[in-house]
């Protein structure tokens, strides 16, 4: 199979440590698109723009191709100049989560990823956003094989790739309020970067005891993982050109890469026999589906 | 500052304009718009019928487009498009680029005002829609604070309008999957949140569980008031504790803030909910034209209305929201 990987943005809060050693892991992993950059909440600054640019280099030289992303919602003024900054640059492709973004990209001629934030559902949106420099389209999550299936020769004909989530928790929900901050009864301005004591955000349940949603920041992700790795096939048949692994723990993204890779390579040898065994995460499937996301499909 | 009000129905809109909205806005009988519930929104002959009595009381009315078209059923929102603008609609309400791509496409001029549901949060974002879709207005997603919207509003290119009354949407609109994600239906695909259908009550003696396609939202006690399981308003687990974990039943209400939203420049206040009675319309529509000419003279609204207010809302308490930067 001829599908690429990538890795989707850390969604989470890590250390400076903890997002270099990361890195370096995938730096020699074979993965082919790296996204990089804080995509939820501009307070995060453990890592600054020449911290990412640095890793970006590394990347590069390790023969990834690598995507500058950017914000999700914007709201403050300090927050577009950030956004500028890295939108108006001309070394790396920028992966646009809001319209802010590819405007600016626009302005200064560059070519953009549309981020699955960025609302395509139809060949007409597809065409237009085309037209002002969109060569990659991150699918929305919630768009699943038959929604897809008429806009997919429309997007080769355009030379627009498209691009899936095929693992982790799927981005439900953007808002002004910091539900960590919320449940840790702190005001937002005063967060004490809490994001950081937790490597994969806080699972909220139902009262009894149903995975519901994962807490991270002003995000909401799905309480389960988004797992179309048994899909593969399917994926390729329905005209899917790059497979998206948005990060859960280090550790296991870096083995959901290396599975991935042999899936994709139909090798036992590179198979991790013990992947599904220790893997602790309850899967869904249903977006893709055209179901319900929660749901999970045999 | 215009008020915008909303019509689920006929009946509503008569109510809104006789209580002096300066504009109401409605929506077809199809997923093409963002409150598309059973019973509710206007056929064609309705929808003459809304313009004519609207007109003549120099009130306008505009038309929600503002889901997103998934491709096999593109054809509906376009239909849709020219169905009100042949109506003689005053003006569109509109999310999807496919969609004003469309409009623009008819009509170079036809007056577009950029929905909730597009999420444009900031100065480029709405650059964006105004360099390529000529739109007249955006309404600005729940999400800013006053200090903000005020920023915004004075920036801006394009005319703005906020939210001032009714249910509380906490995430950036458009934005959402929520409720996709639990029952397969969204505000962007289908035009619902938390869709009645996959609503179940159980009555287990002294509580009283709301379910939403299975899932537990919440459990209520003899005294508590059980409101609607939308679900980000329900009470979840988190760490051991059981907590409003997204927010709680409360809408918003920024009387409070008239003055300062007057002062930025905003150009338009909307009343959430075409869901909606009739009379609940025109008791909001009243109050708020109220407030709205008293603010022109500075003086305060009477207590008695406020408390009204107040009545009408979810689980009865108002909030300012992402207005007020405590509530973030």
């Amino acid at each position: 199979m001829n599908m690429k990987i990538s890795v989707a943005s850390v969604p989470y809060f890590w250390s400076q440590q903890g997002y270099q050693d990361f890195y370096r892991q995938l730096a020699d992993s074979p993965v082919d698109i790296v996204y990089l950059g804080e995509t939820i909440c501009s307070k995060r600054r453990s890592m600054k723009l020449q911290d990412w640019l640095a890793i970006a280099e590394l990347l590069t030289q390790a023969g990834k191709q690598v995507v500058l992303s950017t914000l999700t919602l914007l709201e403050a003024e300090s927050e577009l100049s950030y956004l500028t900054g890295i939108a108006s640059q001309k070394d790396y492709l920028i992966e646009a989560n809001d319209m802010a973004a590819l405007q600016v990209a626009h302005d200064h001629s560059n070519h953009f990823v549309a981020g699955n934030a960025i609302n395509i559902y139809n060949n007409s949106s597809l065409a237009r956003l085309h037209r002002i420099g969109m060569t990659r389209w991150c699918v929305p999550v919630e768009l699943g094989k038959t929604d897809l299936a008429p806009m997919i020769e429309s997007a080769k004909a355009l030379g627009v790739e498209i691009e899936y989530q095929v693992f982790g928790r799927l981005p439900l929900a953007f808002s002004a309020r910091c539900f960590t901050a919320r449940h840790l009864q702190l005001a937002k301005d005063d967060c004490q970067f809490k994001c950081l004591d937790y490597e994969q955000g806080i699972l909220v349940n139902t009262q009894e005891g149903d995975g519901f949603v994962q807490i991270n920041g002003i995000q909401t992700q799905s309480s389960k993982v988004n797992n179309l790795l048994d899909r593969l096939p399917e994926l390729e048949q329905s005209g899917i050109d790059i497979l998206r692994v948005v990060p859960v723990s280090a550790r296991d993204t870096l083995r959901v890469i290396q599975h991935l890779h042999a899936l994709l390579k139909n090798s036992q040898e590179l198979a991790d026999s013990s992947f599904d065994v220790d893997m602790d995460y309850e899967y869904c499937n249903g977006y893709w589906l055209q179901q319900e996301g929660m749901k999970y499909i045999a | 500052m215009d008020l915008v009000c909303p019509a689920g129905n006929y009946q509503s809109l008569v109510k809104a304009v006789d209580n002096g909205a300066d504009a109401v806005y409605i929506g077809l009988r199809n997923e093409t718009n963002a409150r598309h519930f059973g019973g509710l929104n206007f056929t064609e002959q309705q929808i003459s019928k809304a313009i004519d009595y609207a007109h003549q009381h120099n009130c306008k009315v505009y038309c929600a487009i503002n889901t997103y078209a998934r491709e096999s059923g593109w054809s509906r929102w376009t239909d849709s498009v020219d169905q009100a603008m042949a109506l003689g609609i005053d003006t569109l309400i509109v999310a999807d680029i496919g969609v004003m791509d469309y409009i623009r496409s008819q009509s170079d001029s036809f007056p577009i005002h950029l929905s909730v549901q597009a999420s444009a949060t900031n100065l480029q974002s709405l650059n964006f829609y105004h360099q390529n879709f000529a739109i007249k207005r955006a309404v600005l997603p729940r999400v800013l604070s006053l200090a903000q919207v005020s920023r915004l509003a004075q920036t801006a290119p394009v005319e703005i309008e906020v939210f001032g009354f009714g249910s509380l949407c906490i995430m950036s609109e458009g934005r959402c999957f929520l409720s996709s994600y639990i029952t397969g239906e969204s505000p962007n695909t289908r035009g619902v949140c938390s869709p009645a259908a996959f609503v179940q009550w159980e009555d287990e003696g002294p509580i009283l569980q709301s379910r939403l396609n299975g899932l537990l939202i919440d459990r209520f006690g003899e005294n508590e008031n059980a409101g609607y399981p939308t679900l980000c308003k329900g009470r979840f687990e988190v760490e051991g504790q059981i907590e409003h974990a997204l927010e709680e039943a409360t809408s918003l209400n920024t009387l409070g803030i008239l003055p300062q939203l007057k002062a930025a420049g905003i150009s338009a206040i909307k009343i959430e909910g075409r869901q909606r009675s009739p009379a609940y319309v025109a008791q909001v529509t009243r109050i708020w034209r109220e407030a709205l000419d008293r603010n022109d003279s500075s003086s305060a609204l009477p207590q008695q209305s406020i408390d009204q207010l107040t009545d009408l809302s979810e689980g009865k308490q108002t909030t300012l929201g992402a207005y007020e930067r405590s509530w973030q």
